[in-house]
């Protein structure tokens, strides 16, 4: 008898909520946001707690509710593993509610949970990964890569550098996949631009010493070494750079540099270094307007300023936000029909617009960073050399081959 | 031929870092049997100590250089006191399990308190600049690091096998009853001697901090390399682990040299031949 009661109760559970979500414009009536980033790995100074921040902030200045329904935020680390990450995203998608994961920083966690969100038509909004193919080959049709990748920081700075003298590259790489694309496609655009690669070296991924690799990258001779690595693995190139006296009298090109890591590297070490970034607080008013609320904002215990990964994901979720209210659903499809028929006028991108392949295209910003006699303020890092507009930042949507926008 | 000699340098830079590490290793598992797993989290301590002395007390590179290392000695005499004493009776693999959870906890406070990307530590001004050897750039802060290095290597070798104390802690591992049967107080030496082994690596810590960045993962991507530069040399044998770390920081600097991805695993390759052909490594002796 408890058992038969037992189970009717559950089917009379299940179909109390199975017409819920179809019924409701807004499912469980509630608006959920997973941030599925690295809370303690390497990427966590540059995404981590301050992309949940981010997120936060896109929430608050939207009242906490969209539809009249209110937003919720739920965060997970991903410990940069991919079947952690995709496991998450499925319990997130099945039993929590979430109906959208973002940010992702590591390509290769974004890739493991784009095709479990398409399964389940889930929207996801992926900042942190650099990866060109997430909008390419791998692409899905619930997916937008929003900040940066591979191929904008290949060209921004591979083509700028070239144009601005330097015209003999050297490549420090570093030992994996990420490494490799990043310096073959530089080294492509180097070519293109009329400059000339000289060498290259491959360090495995977490070498703490370079000192070896930076006497190659000297006895080279050229004018330019691309670093085509990331976090602690570029910091110490830059740092032993100096100590060899490779810099100044070579010029260091990073592919992949947050201005969390020239922050913690310190301008002496750090000066004259050309990047490309998505995202600088100091560009205007608007910025510096935003970025400063974040600085100041309790939540951010070590006061830092936001980086492009964080600051791209703010204007991600508000473009979200701004498309849920106006669709008055979040069902996935058309939120996402919204967001890529709309372009993007915020801080953080002025008139970007994102493609059928997924990709958000915005103007990048070629900066180098400041000598400690230019720098007047904290913070005061970068020196913008040149807005690369949308068209040249990015590749074009024939370009990048994914499947689902040449069928169209 | 001339970026051979640098590379040759460069590896025995690293080389003296290693011996530095390994020499701490050595003496801790030589004396007290115990497999000290927590020696990069200490090595990442005496970093950060430095860094936080100049940072929050200014404390200068040279006062750092003495206190940094004493500060952690002092960390290594708690930890034995309160935790590491009561498992000297227990299978070596208590002792490692005990020290790897201590290095997860000691990461793990320092990454919430400083993040991930750590922090920058000046080279100090006299150290500062170098001198072009002809075939490469030698940074004066570098061969202060080797000169340090092996003068305190052979210090730490000298007072062991040639000192009365040193025979003291020497007999004290052959027999610990008999030596306190002679009035010599052996587990106040054994403190001592694990305070002194980690003290090392927070020495290490400090002389590492100018050249890489001061963050709490830069003791984890080392203390592998190391562990295995003791394995060759011989599980306790002191001078086999300087000699070892001199000579694996060549051959590393050889292999990057001559084919640069195989440059970590090349140490590992040796440590497999040389269990293979002497299992109780190059120079030590089989129990």
């Amino acid at each position: 008898m408890n058992r038969i009661l037992r189970i009717s109760l559950v089917a009379l559970l299940a179909l109390a909520a199975a017409p819920s979500r179809a019924a409701d414009p807004i499912s469980d009536n509630v608006v959920k946001i997973g941030v599925l980033t690295d809370m303690t790995g390497f990427y966590s100074d540059l995404s981590g707690s301050g992309s949940v921040l981010a997120v936060k902030m896109a929430v608050d200045d939207f009242g906490g509710k969209v539809a009249g329904k209110p937003i919720e935020v739920v965060s997970a680390d991903h410990q940069n593993k991919a079947d952690i990450a995709s496991n998450t995203a499925r319990k997130w998608f099945d039993e929590g509610q979430v109906d959208i994961a973002v940010d992702m920083v590591n390509s290769g966690t974004a890739m493991a949970v784009m095709p479990v969100a398409a399964e389940k038509k889930r929207i996801t909004l992926l900042s942190g990964p650099a990866t060109t193919a997430i909008t390419g080959e791998k692409c899905t049709p619930y997916n937008i890569h929003y900040t940066y990748n591979n191929w904008a920081l290949a060209n921004g700075t591979g083509r700028e550098v070239v144009k601005a003298g330097g015209d003999s590259w050297y490549f420090i790489t570093a030992d994996y996949v990420f490494g490799k694309s990043l310096e073959e496609d530089t080294a492509a655009v180097v070519k293109a631009s009329g400059g000339k690669v000289l060498g290259a070296v491959r360090h495995p991924q977490s070498s703490s010493d370079f000192s070896s690799y930076l006497l190659q990258a000297q006895a080279s001779g050229a004018k330019v070494i691309g670093m085509a690595n990331a976090g602690a693995d570029t910091i110490n190139t830059i740092k032993q750079a100096k100590e060899f006296g490779v810099t100044p009298k070579q010029t260091l090109a990073g592919l992949l540099v947050f201005i969390s890591d020239v922050n913690s590297l310190g301008l002496d070490i750090a000066k004259g270094m050309y990047l490309t970034t998505a995202f600088y607080w100091d560009l205007d008013e608007q910025t510096r307007a935003w970025a400063k609320r974040f600085q100041n904002h309790p939540d951010n215990k070590k006061k830092a300023m936001p980086t492009m990964v964080q600051a791209g994901l703010y204007s991600a979720v508000t473009h979200y936000l701004n498309a849920v209210k106006a669709v008055g659903t979040d069902a996935a499809d058309p939120v996402i029909a919204k967001m890529k028929a709309t372009p993007v006028n915020d801080f953080f991108s002025r008139g970007g617009v994102i493609g059928p392949d997924g990709l958000h295209r915005h103007d990048m910003f070629l900066v180098q960073v400041k000598t400690p006699a230019e720098s007047k303020y904290p913070w005061d890092y970068y020196k913008v050399v040149k807005k690369i507009p949308a068209a040249e930042a990015f590749p074009s949507v024939e370009a990048q081959k994914c499947p689902l926008a040449v069928k169209k | 031929m001339r970026a051979l000699f640098g590379q040759l340098l460069v590896g025995l830079i690293n080389g003296s870092f290693y011996a530095l590490l390994s020499l701490g290793l050595a003496i801790i598992f030589g004396l007290l049997n115990v497999v000290n797993f927590s020696h990069g989290a200490l090595y990442m301590t005496g970093a950060f100590a430095a860094w936080m002395g100049l940072h929050y007390l200014g404390v200068p590179y040279w006062g750092a250089l003495l206190l940094a290392p004493l500060a952690v000695g002092l960390l290594g005499v708690v930890i034995e006191r309160t935790m590491l004493r009561r498992l000297y009776q227990l299978d070596h693999l208590y002792g490692l399990l005990l020290t790897f959870g201590l290095t997860l906890i000691i990461e793990g406070l320092f990454h919430h308190q400083f993040g991930n990307s750590g922090n920058g530590y000046p080279v100090p001004e006299l150290l500062q600049g170098g001198s072009d050897l002809g075939f490469m750039f030698l940074p004066r802060y570098r061969a202060w690091v080797v000169v340090v290095s092996v003068a305190v290597c052979l210090a730490s070798w000298f007072v062991i096998e040639r000192t009365r104390l040193g025979a003291y802690l020497r007999a004290g591992t052959e027999n610990p009853r008999l030596l306190q049967a002679f009035g010599v107080n052996v587990p106040v030496m054994l403190t001592l001697t694990y305070g002194f082994g980690v003290a090392l690596a927070g020495f290490a810590g400090v002389m590492a901090a100018p050249i890489y960045q001061v963050s709490p993962g830069m003791g984890s991507s080392l203390i592998i390399v190391v562990f295995a530069v003791v394995v060759i040399g011989g599980m306790g044998s002191i001078f086999g682990s300087i000699v070892t770390g001199l000579g694996l920081g060549l051959v590393e600097g050889l292999t990057k040299y001559l084919y640069p991805p195989a440059a970590s695993t090349v140490v590992f390759i040796i440590m497999a031949l040389v269990l293979l052909v002497r299992p109780a490594g190059l120079f030590g002796r089989q129990k």
